[in-house]
């Protein structure tokens, strides 16, 4: 089992680098090619929500992105700072403000693009934070000797 | 890659139509640009617009609700806001999310702008 773990300010121009490392590590994992597209989707939706989520209420510390190339899948966490829903009365979606009024529903969207994408999805929240996490099966690739 | 974005006017069959040629990666980084250029046109009084999305490698959330939120400011106008999309990776996530029903989606610019309300 190997690991790449990514942390990163919650700015946006960060989620493209995100998007760009987990599908190298998806490709490298054995992850099909035709799913790629759909894993960087996938990623990029769920790092978007968790810098939004920040955001809005202005926590500091980096949204993380932990890779795990497992046997038969490859797996992908993000995970938030956030609280959950009732761990301080707000919904997940946080605050908005009157600059956001076309994004409405944006987070909505996201995690609807994510379970249409993602058949094995878990989306899970604790007074601590919250975790997407996604997995895909891994196609079994010949080791080189 | 950064997003790209160009306008021209294009005279049509029924009536003048701003076109957007947009180019790159549309996400939660760079939507702001297109949403700001929907707008301006908008307010400089384009109510028809054609979205040219072949030139787009990437779309995310962010980008579909900038999208709806400038077909919803030009049909506040009585406008109209048509798509130009030929790429399966892009028009898949306007399937799964639904947005297919809402955006009329063209395989040319030609077909968008002769296109009838």
């Amino acid at each position: 089992m190997a690991t790449v773990e990514l942390r990163f300010s919650a700015q946006p121009e960060h989620v493209r680098t995100a998007r760009l490392v987990a599908a190298a590590v998806a490709r490298r994992a054995g992850v099909d090619e035709a799913v790629l597209d759909e894993v960087r989707l996938a990623v990029g939706e769920a790092c978007s929500r968790a810098v939004g989520l920040h955001r809005g209420h202005g926590i500091t510390a980096p949204v993380r992105v932990v890779l795990t190339d497992e046997d038969k899948t490859f797996s992908i966490e993000v995970g938030d700072e956030v609280p959950g829903p009732g761990a301080d009365g707000r919904t997940a979606s946080g605050p908005r403000d009157a600059a956001e009024e076309d994004a409405d529903g944006e987070d909505d969207m996201g995690l609807a693009v994510i379970s249409g994408l993602v058949d094995d999805l878990e989306v899970s929240s604790t007074d601590v934070g919250g975790v997407i996490r996604m997995s895909w099966p891994v196609t079994p690739v010949s080791v080189l000797p | 890659m950064d997003l790209s974005l160009s306008t021209r006017n294009v005279s049509g069959p029924v009536g003048d139509r701003t076109v957007v040629e947009v180019g790159g990666e549309i996400d939660v980084y760079t939507a702001p640009k297109l949403r700001e250029q929907l707008v301006e046109l908008v307010n400089d009084g384009s109510y028809h617009l054609v979205v040219d999305m072949e030139g787009v490698d990437f779309l995310d959330s962010t980008g579909l609700g900038v999208l709806v939120g400038g077909l919803k400011r030009v049909r506040a106008h009585e406008g109209s806001l048509r798509l130009v999309c030929n790429q399966e990776r892009i028009l898949k996530i306007f399937r799964i999310t639904g947005l297919t029903k809402v955006f009329p989606i063209h395989n040319t610019v030609e077909e968008a702008v002769a296109a009838t309300d």
